[in-house]
């Protein structure tokens, strides 16, 4: 019993009315969590309550404490009737559970309803007491701190790294149970709500046990996702990478928050019970049997049922035990010695990270990303309908009989991509991969996983030596020239994985460098830059015929090869025409929909000055003897040439010349290609011409062979640049600018075209899709007009087909305004400068030591691959060779692509999956049970409103961030039967999107903070029916709730610091009523 | 390719001050009939269908240059208004009670910002003012509005935005205690000026005093205001404690309603003009004072009984609620008008005034003094402001 949580319901304010006759409400409040239920006094006749209730007073579990959330209703009395739900507040109480984030929560919450909308406000106080717990089995993991920021906090030291951390539990979705068809909207709304709140909370717990077993104390980068895979069931996966972190500026060593478990394990003797869990979790957490939340009972399958990396890659026989104790953190954290557990992650040596403390990137080799296409069907599994039939009535309280294969299901298809970037990182002769993500498209039946992450080659020795002292020193003695080594390719360039034109570095000339790069991660701080940067996008639809099942999924996949490539192509003749070398940031996202995919990438070009110069884009035309033909040709050869200039001016690219350089006007090699290749990137075959006098040789050139070709070129030059005084990047800072200033405004932005069926060509669509991207950037442009000079910042475009013919594109971003006259200088050092400003705090992240490998040399820096695993991924060696076809029949799903982005891609480079065949494992089906929790909650404020600044950025310009009150993650679903009395569909989701920020904004005020960073809107699923009148719309947004200070008010608050931070209590003790 | 959906949310919620203006003025933001959605919502500005598919708001934005300057399109211009306007439909809500917008959460916005918000969203026009000014705020005089809008050349939109304002703050400070002014800042957080303005609106409304005829259309709301300002002071219950700021809790210090009793004794003052001595003792003392500094004394001689009469009988008349109604359209009759038609300059109606109400205090045989001096002292303000052309 290792917590006692308080809950104080105060007020209420600005009620509906519920009562028609008296114009007034009798409201009452319902305080709910887990199973225990406390209720208020009716407060008569008022629209602002005053209920100033007791302390209700829940005992519970610290795993309940995680997992659920607490939910507070409100509600109006009715004598006669039944009682009228007003609306509810879900508060997450995670962050009251490690010791430097918020003490109290208190504040004025929205009060929500799934129909209406926030409908009043009311003041709660939450507060936790929480016993330090010696159960050596416990399930909890309170104390591992969240976050959704990619690079390391702000004011945290990383002590070691410890690498990737994954989870996923499955469920089966309210929406789609049988009882939806009787109950209620709303009753189905919330039931969705508090699953997937609970869901989260779990697989957060679950996280955090990983996290304690590799003995760090907290989750970076941690990236939560929902597929609502419909029919077959809810997902909700969550990625993140684990690490030790050590609080800045505290004057004592921070130690792991004061129930962390990580420190009392090491004294946990050792358990010789080989399968503690069976007995441990049931009387340990008597609560969760009642509820249908993952109960600790664990059976063995229900431990299965939880996504683990090892579980689904290592064959079962034999692993019983392991498997078992796998779940029991403490327990497995001491049978497996360090070596072991490095072993372990090394299984997928993968980081969420974007942004690295110097150092510990030594060299980038390329994007490696990898698709598969999957069918989610529970129809055909005959055991799953099998056990349906007995489970159905029941099915909340026990899935676990069935369900059990579920996730595995889902973690073998998650494995198989992992393995697959795993080996492309490989191939680039990389040992890791950085900057990693994951993400699905689903339509129907049918589901994409795409995987994708930068291959890195991380510094070695720190992977041999875990101590900081080691890695300084040889971060001295290496001496890696500075602002360049990142770009040295780190394959061997006898043996490049494909072709590609190496030179000198143009910064220290002693090492080899690839003419392009791109990356997923952000720019490093130290890279050497000229120019600004600017975002890059790559449009692209496809038209697909209907289909079923297999059917469409051969079908998908048949296509994925051909888009990648040519959503490649079209990065590469942009970042041409932009005069630039590297991409940074770089997310390529496919979506799939009824009759077609869309591929959308965005990236921020930058001009690196150790990369060569891009030479120009030639057009060569098939028929040069066509005289009128060849005077066009030329003409749009003009065109480019003069958009290259211009843009060079634009983006203030003006590298120094080099001596030795002979610039020469780009005159175009004829080469041998195939028709596939008609834009193709430079590449020289004979690796004997790498030297540094290739100016002339390099040249884009795009063949114009066709009307197809035409339409691309032409859609190349018609990207409008922004208007001046205007910059937009997709990462985390603008190359080039450096002042900010500190107003900014972070927006969200929707909009959904509905294409005219008639006729669709794969033209047509693209220049649709083309004019709604750029169209929504004017629009942005126009709005923030009055911020110029100004950067929009971190623009995150999501594509998604909710319907036949409806295209809904949603941007989040950041518009940041900054000083004209200091941004006008690009000098290096001020690049550096800014840099280090927006990674704030200090030196000290240097220390870096990388626990990735202790047992690993750096030449053989990966584990033997188990040998399933082998076979599994032995065709991702060469990304060029075929996928091996002798993998599993079990699987039907078609792994087409991936692709490996590395330098430049050579048409032969994208290879066809092979598709499997058999249909019965894959089945996705639904159920799983999880608790997921969701942080839903609303906000409070004080009496006057204080202002939260939302950003997606991990910093707030001008300001340091103090303190990290803990993760947001909060998901919520609006559903209208008067679409037209709302306003339409635009006035129904503008209303949501702002009462969501709202809620954002009061959950962290009343956390007592005043900004939420690395601000993300991973979901923004929106269904209309305009027929009947009826929409519905589901958002899941996450991010850091944190303190900030501007820093011009720092040096009086500096001396009240360290006091605030032994006391973490200041701040919210100040919003306690 | 038709827009479905378009919207744009900030954090901090943009807000476009032309585009609020527009909006205020009921410039409509949709060239369809339906809002918001498919079929209003959507904006098809190509070439063929041109600014006849605009609707008012985005063309009267056009016609401002904002596209040269900014280099934008008329569509991006559309889907810009129509963000803006939603904004404003949802904060309507919240400002038709303003301390609501301060504590909402929904919009995060600027407390300048939101005073701006409120400010534009009371502010009313003169020409509509002067038409509702001294009606009853009721549905009958809301069905009036489309001829006023015909009338005004505002738009009926923002002629019903007006009058609910009008209804709205009138409906809240109604029942309330205490200064009205203060009253309408705190419960709609208005500036002064402002709050004084609507002081007077709900003054008239209430007492329904007359100003629609043909021969008051030669004065402003702003008269108008100044005359509710100094009857609010001095005529109504609130008055009477002679501390406003100090208000007894006892007293029904109601700033809305004219001081009955105070009216009743008016009756007192007919004597001035029925006991013949007295009005020719009064006269001789006016005339005694002013000889030789009016420019306009023999006309002053001449009407002085006639003049008196007028402003005596107008307070003796005040009993009757019709004549309460009527004191502005009789004020100009019996004494604005005579005086314009010898052409009083405006220093001698000041003149004649203060010498007027001040000899009263030498009629030994007039012992309502107090009463007199609350009536006149009043009454001279508003005669001064309301003689001008």
């Amino acid at each position: 019993m290792p917590g006692k949580l308080k809950v104080k319901i105060v007020a209420g304010r600005h009620l509906p009315v519920m009562d028609r006759a008296s114009d007034l409400t009798d409201a009452f409040v319902e305080v709910k969590f887990g199973n225990t239920t406390f209720k208020t006094d009716v407060y008569l006749k008022s629209l602002n309550p005053q209920w100033n209730s007791e302390w209700f007073k829940f005992e519970v579990d610290d795993e309940d404490l995680q997992d659920e959330p607490l939910q507070i209703t409100v509600l109006d009395h009715d004598t006669y009737s039944a009682n009228d739900a007003i609306g509810k507040v879900y508060i997450d109480i995670d962050p009251l559970l490690y010791s430097e984030a918020a003490t109290v929560i208190s504040g004025w919450f929205p009060i929500y309803d799934t129909i209406h909308g926030i409908r009043g406000e009311i003041n709660v106080v939450v507060k936790v007491d929480l016993f330090n717990d010696l159960n050596r089995f416990r399930q909890s993991s309170c104390g591992v701190k969240f976050f959704c920021t990619t690079s390391i906090p702000k004011c945290y030291r990383a002590v070691i790294i410890h690498g990737f951390v994954e989870e996923l539990v499955v469920n089966e979705d309210p929406e789609y149970q049988w009882i939806d068809r009787i109950r209620t909207p709303r009753a189905s709304n919330e039931a969705r709500q508090r699953l997937i709140s609970l869901m989260s909370g779990e697989l957060q717990r679950k996280i955090g046990l990983k996290v304690l077993e590799m003995r760090g104390n907290a989750v970076v980068g941690y990236l939560q996702c929902f597929d609502l895979e419909g029919e077959s069931g809810l997902v909700v996966r969550a990625i993140g990478t684990a690490c030790t972190l050590d609080k800045l500026s505290s004057p004592a060593a921070f130690l792991p928050a004061c129930n962390s478990p990580s420190k009392e394990m090491k004294e946990i003797p050792f358990n010789e019970d080989p399968n503690p869990n069976t007995h441990s979790s049931g009387p340990s957490t008597p609560l969760k049997n009642q509820t249908y939340s993952f109960s600790p009972s664990k059976s063995y399958s229900r431990q299965s049922s939880s996504s683990d990396t090892d579980l689904s890659l290592t064959p079962k026989t034999g692993m019983g035990s392991g498997s078992a104790g796998k779940e029991g953190g403490p327990f497995k954290a001491l049978l497996r010695q360090q070596t072991q557990s490095a072993l372990e992650q090394r299984e997928f040596p993968f980081f969420t990270l974007t942004a690295f403390p110097p150092g510990f990137l030594v060299h980038v080799g390329g994007v490696v990303s990898a698709r598969s296409v999957k069918l989610l069907d529970r129809i055909h599994n005959p055991a799953f309908v099998g056990i349906m039939g007995n489970t159905r009535s029941y099915k909340l309280l026990d899935w676990n009989s069935f369900n059990s294969d579920e996730p595995e299901t889902r973690d073998a298809w998650w494995a198989e991509i992992r393995q697959e970037i795993k080996s492309h990182a490989k191939a680039l002769g990389c040992h890791a991969v950085v900057g990693y993500s994951e993400s699905t498209s689903i339509c129907e039946e049918v589901c994409i996983l795409s995987a994708s992450g930068t291959a890195a080659v991380l510094n070695p020795r720190f992977l041999q030596d875990g101590t900081v002292e080691g890695c300084l020193e040889q971060r001295l003695e290496e001496n890696l020239p500075a602002g360049c080594g990142f770009c040295h390719i780190p394959y061997d360039e006898l043996n490049m994985p494909f072709p590609a034109h190496l030179t000198y570095c143009y910064n220290c000339r002693k090492q080899k460098v690839p003419d392009v790069l791109f990356t997923t991660i952000d720019l490093p701080m130290d890279a050497a830059v000229i120019g600004k940067g600017c975002l890059i996008q790559a449009r692209l639809c496809r038209l697909k015929k209907k289909a079923q099942a297999e059917a469409n999924a051969t079908a998908i996949s048949n296509l994925l090869p051909f888009m990648e490539y040519e959503v490649h192509t079209q990065l590469m003749n942009k970042l041409k025409l932009k005069g630039m070398n590297a991409l940074f940031g770089l997310r390529i996202q496919i979506s799939v929909g009824e009759n077609m995919l869309m591929g959308l990438a965005s990236a921020t070009g930058v001009y690196l000055a150790a990369l060569p110069t891009p030479g120009g884009i030639q057009i060569a035309g098939k028929t040069p003897n066509d005289g009128s033909y060849e005077q066009h040709i030329s003409h749009m050869q003009k065109k480019i040439n003069d958009t290259i200039a211009k843009n060079k001016e634009l983006y203030e690219i003006n590298p120094p010349e080099i001596s030795e350089e002979i610039i020469g006007s780009p005159i175009p090699e004829p080469r041998q290609r195939s028709r596939l290749l008609r834009s193709q990137s430079e590449s020289s075959d004979e690796v004997t011409e790498l030297d540094l006098s290739h100016g002339k040789k390099d040249a884009f050139v795009l063949e114009i062979d066709d009307t197809d070709a035409m339409e691309d070129v032409h859609s190349l030059l018609t990207d409008v640049p922004p208007p001046s005084g205007f910059y937009s990047c997709n990462t985390e800072i603008m190359p080039g600018i450096n002042n900010w200033t500190s107003e900014i405004q972070m927006f969200t932005s929707v909009r959904v075209i509905r294409l005219s069926s008639l006729n669709l060509t794969n033209q047509a669509l693209n220049k649709n899709f083309n004019d709604l991207c750029e169209n929504l950037l004017k629009s942005l442009y126009f709005k923030l007009r009055s911020m110029i000079p100004c950067c929009l910042c971190h623009v995150n475009f999501t594509v998604s087909l909710p319907e036949d013919e409806l295209i809904q594109v949603t941007v989040t971003a950041v518009a940041i305004t900054f000083d004209k006259n200091q941004a006008l200088q690009t000098t290096k050092t001020h690049a550096e400068k800014s840099l280090q400003r927006a990674s704030t705090d200090n030196e000290e992240l240097l220390q870096f030591p990388l626990e990735l490998c202790s047992d690993a040399l750096p030449s053989h820096p990966f584990p033997p691959a188990k040998e399933h695993l082998e076979s599994a991924s032995s065709n991702s060696g060469i990304p060029a060779a075929q996928r091996a076809t002798s993998v599993d029949y079990s699987s039907f799903a078609d792994r087409c692509s991936s692709w490996i982005e590395l330098i430049k891609l050579k048409a032969q480079t994208i290879r066809r999956g092979s598709i499997k065949t058999t249909v019965t494992v894959e089945k996705a089906s639904p159920v799983g049970e999880g608790n997921f929790r969701n942080r839903s909650s609303p906000p409070c404020a004080n009496s006057t409103v204080g202002v939260v600044k939302m950003t997606p950025l991990s910093f707030i310009p001008g300001a340091k961030i103090t303190k990290y009150l803990g993760i947001i993650n909060m998901f919520f679903i609006r559903e209208t039967t008067s679409l037209r009395e709302e306003g339409g569909v635009s006035g129904f989701l503008h209303a949501f999107i702002a009462e969501v920020f709202a809620m954002v904004r009061a959950h962290v005020a009343a956390l007592g903070g005043n900004a939420v960073v690395s601000y993300i809107m991973k979901q923004c699923v929106f269904m209309e029916n305009p027929n009947k009148n009826q929409a519905q719309c589901l958002i899941n947004v996450s991010g850091d709730a944190v303190v900030f200070v501007r820093e011009s008010e720092l040096e009086v608050v500096s001396t009240q610091q360290p006091a605030a931070n032994c006391q973490p209590s200041c701040t919210g003790g100040e919003v306690t009523t | 390719m038709t827009s479905e959906l378009d919207i744009f949310v900030g954090n901090t919620t943009l807000i476009d001050e032309d585009v609020y203006r527009l909006w205020l003025d009921g410039y409509s933001g949709l060239w369809g009939t339906v809002c918001g959605c498919r079929f209003g919502g959507a904006v098809v500005l190509d070439g063929r269908a041109g600014r006849a598919r605009m609707s008012d708001a985005v063309a009267l934005r056009v016609r401002s240059g904002i596209l040269e300057q900014t280099g934008a399109t008329a569509a991006v211009l559309q889907s810009d208004t129509m963000d803006h306007y939603r904004t404003f439909q949802m904060l309507e809500r919240l400002l038709h009670a303003p301390p609501k917008l301060l504590h909402q959460l929904i919009f995060q916005i600027p407390p300048s910002r939101q005073a701006l918000l409120i400010e534009r969203y009371y502010a009313f026009d003169e020409a509509f003012v002067r038409e509702v000014l001294g009606k009853k705020l009721s549905k009958g005089t809301k069905k009036d509005l489309d001829d006023i809008s015909t009338k005004t050349g505002i738009t009926l939109k923002s002629c019903r935005r007006q009058f609910d304002n009008f209804k709205r703050v009138f409906k809240v400070v109604e029942e309330m205690r205490g200064s009205l002014v203060d009253n309408i800042q705190q419960h709609f957080l208005l500036s002064d000026r402002l709050a004084r303005d609507y002081a007077a609106i709900v003054f008239f409304a209430n007492n329904r005093f007359e100003t629609g005829k043909k021969k008051l259309q030669y004065l402003s709301f702003g008269d108008f205001a100044f005359c509710a300002e100094l009857m609010i002071q001095n005529w109504t219950l609130g008055a009477v404690g002679e501390a406003p700021t100090d208000p007894d809790p006892q007293a029904d210090d109601m700033d809305m309603d004219l001081d009955k009793e105070f009216l009743q004794d008016l009756k007192e003052l007919k004597v001035l003009v029925a006991d013949k001595d007295l009005l020719d003792l009064h006269k001789s003392l006016v005339c005694t004072a002013l000889r030789g500094k009016l420019g306009v004394f023999s006309e002053m001689e001449a009407n002085f009984k006639n003049l008196s009469r007028g402003l005596v009988n107008v307070a003796a008349k005040l009993t009757h609620n019709k004549d309460v109604r009527d004191l502005f359209v009789d004020l100009v009759e019996k004494f604005v008008e005579p005086c314009r038609s010898d052409h009083w300059p405006l220093n001698d109606v000041r003149l004649f005034l203060n010498q007027y109400s001040a000899s009263v205090h030498s009629l030994d045989g007039f012992r309502h003094q107090a009463l007199w001096d609350r009536y006149m002292g009043t009454l001279r303000g508003c005669l001064l402001r309301l003689c001008h052309d």
